[in-house]
């Protein structure tokens, strides 16, 4: 049914037509709707059976999940930012476990300094925590990953983290088409668990494991995320044929058809760099978007494929790795090999700061010019920076970086007021 | 595209209320989007919150920075932020005051605009009257249906009864409804004066 609905409510409605069991959440912003509407629900009983179980902690919503997801119940859990980094050593249980969690992550930056708009510094940290990550463009997508993500969780046994941006749209109204709870059993049957407690035939979940194997088990996990890989284009085909549209999958590419340079980017900021693309396109630039809807497993083939005869390439992302750069501009580059003509690393829309059309323009028009130095932070005040390093160059007791900032910015923007009056 | 952005403060309703304007859009038939500012919001600061209306697919997500529309739930703001910057030309300006324009000091600022685009309505009465609490969100959505024309008050409505239930749900009903016939005619005095000078 067609509804004009908050991201977070599209969310939690489409999680309910997934029959969770359990579901376990400690609330921090911006996923806080997501479980209050699946807690609203499972209260007037119209998700059934299903236990909500409140936590102390993020640290308990993931072991919680583990225990219950162990004992052959379908488990559901949200988080974001802080909320995320607090559970990080159950997050990497749960996937060596091998235990089929979804988890939505409303993408918000990581402090200090404390921030709680939107990057992707929260999920893109667990790159390595052996859970498929995969990213929605928009909220339709978002409810659509949701489904999907249960599917391949319980096929693989492994679990899968659902990303969408904090904020921009988890707390956005648009429309969504959310399913009939015919349709979703009909796509997603009851959880059958690959391997389960049970006091009849005992196993140990989570045994030690020496040098003797654990080589051997940790390729095994590899091997898991390469089967994802295959599955995952297979489940959003087979979605596309019972729901009627395209969501999920590995990438999706848009007007790349003879485009000379490509944008890469994960999450919301493709519809932005869709617009902008199409005004690049009139102008008589051919240039293209590719979005990677997977990041964990990384794609490489499909990225391969879909980028073949591009001349430059510009991987714009929402978080970096202090001290090296790009995360996913490396992927991309590991992708690519020798043959992959020139990657332009992009970081934009840090801790919030709004990603515009008129500077997208603006960048993508130097790419083209080939005018861009490798590593690019976009709408970067380097006047504020020089004048911090400046700062502590003078005085050894400069005081914290972050507050001296503030003060600059807001001293600014007072000066400019007092201009306007 | 029509692009519309809400200025208030922290518990007036600015982000429910764009939230009810793309319900009323999409009742209407058109793509709808709308987003809160993210601040850390507080009651009383300033707060910010759009909503794009569209024949076809909005994908951009960037904040509105030149709107076709402007609602302005708390005439205090005008001297705090730049509530017109980036306003188009002749866009439609809906000011929360019992006061005019020419009275808020803003007459000569909107000099050149055409009729039938700027009008002021004392919506903190319309909510203290018909819902018993000073909120103007709802009744200038009514207001907005009448000076923009570009949502209907019956799609107003609808989404009033989206978002509210019962006695506040008619109360709100009552208020957009009453803020509806307020606007209208103002922009006929206005147009009736307009013919004759």
């Amino acid at each position: 049914m067609l509804k004009q609905i908050e991201g977070s409510r599209a969310v939690a409605e489409a999680v309910a037509l997934c029959r969770p069991d359990v579901i376990c959440a400690y609330p921090i912003s911006p996923q806080t709707h997501i479980v209050e509407g699946l807690g609203e629900m499972v209260k007037a009983g119209a998700i059934a059976p299903c236990e909500f179980i409140n936590v102390e902690s993020e640290f308990a919503a993931m072991s919680v999940a583990i225990g219950a997801s162990a004992a052959g119940a379908r488990s559901y859990t949200a988080t974001a930012s802080q909320g995320l980094l607090f559970m990080v050593e159950a997050v990497y249980n749960a996937s060596g476990l091998g235990l089929p969690i979804v988890m939505t992550v409303a993408n918000r930056a990581i402090g200090a300094p404390i921030n709680i708009w939107n990057d992707h510094s929260d999920a893109v940290s667990q790159r390595d925590s052996g859970w498929l990550q995969l990213f929605a463009e928009t909220n339709q997508e978002a409810a659509d990953l949701h489904i999907q993500a249960f599917r391949i969780a319980e096929e693989l046994s492994l679990p899968v983290m659902v990303c969408m941006d904090g904020f921009i749209l988890t707390h956005a109204y648009e429309r969504v088409d959310l399913p009939t709870q015919e349709m979703v059993d009909a796509f997603l049957p009851p959880y059958a668990p690959r391997q389960v407690l049970d006091p009849g035939e005992p196993v140990t979940i989570g045994t030690m494991v020496g040098p003797e194997a654990f080589t051997e088990v940790r390729y095994l996990a590899h091997e898991k995320q390469r089967q994802a890989l295959e599955l995952m284009p297979a489940v959003a085909a087979e979605f596309r044929a019972a729901f009627g549209r395209d969501s999920g999958g590995l990438v999706r590419g848009y007007r790349l058809d003879d485009a000379e340079t490509v944008v890469i980017a994960m999450g919301s900021v493709l519809g932005t760099l869709k617009d902008t693309v199409d005004e690049l396109r009139d102008a008589g630039v051919n240039i293209g978007v590719l979005g990677v809807v997977s990041f964990r497993p990384f794609p490489s083939a499909a990225v391969r494929a879909a980028l073949q005869s591009v001349r430059r390439l510009v991987v714009l992302e929402k978080y970096f790795a202090l001290g090296s750069g790009g995360v996913l501009a490396a992927d991309v580059q590991m992708a690519l090999g020798k043959n992959g003509g020139e990657i332009y690393s992009v970081i934009a829309g840090l801790g919030g700061r709004p990603i515009t059309k008129k500077s997208l323009r603006g960048l993508l028009e130097m790419a083209v010019r080939d005018e861009l130095v490798q590593l690019t932070f976009l709408d970067l005040d380097r006047t504020l920076v020089a004048k911090q390093l400046a700062r502590e160059r003078q005085t050894r007791r400069s005081g914290p970086a972050a507050e001296s900032i503030l003060r600059d910015v807001h001293g600014t923007m007072a000066r400019n007021e007092g201009k306007k009056s | 595209m029509f692009e519309v952005r809400i200025h208030g403060r922290g518990g007036q309703g600015v982000v429910t209320a764009a939230e009810m304007l793309s319900i009323a859009a999409f009742e209407d038939g058109f793509y709808a989007q709308a987003f809160p500012s993210f601040g850390s919001e507080r009651t009383g600061a300033p707060v910010v919150a759009f909503c794009r209306l569209a024949e076809r697919e909005i994908r951009s997500r960037e904040p509105i920075m030149a709107p076709d529309a402007l609602i302005i739930q708390d005439p205090t703001l005008l001297h705090q932020v730049d509530v017109f910057a980036g306003l188009k030309k002749g866009g439609f300006v809906l000011i929360n005051t019992r006061n005019t324009f020419a009275e808020l000091g803003l007459g000569d600022a909107l000099r050149d605009w055409p009729a039938g685009r700027l009008c002021t309505l004392a919506a903190t009465d319309l909510g203290l009257k018909h819902v018993g609490r000073p909120l103007p969100n709802v009744p200038l959505l009514g207001g907005f249906a009448a000076l923009s024309g570009v949502i209907r008050l019956e799609s107003v409505c609808k989404a009033i009864n989206d978002k509210f239930s019962g006695k506040v749900a008619q109360g709100n009903v009552a208020a957009a409804t009453a803020a509806y016939a307020l606007v209208r005619a103002a922009i006929e005095t206005e147009r009736q004066e307009v013919a004759h000078a």
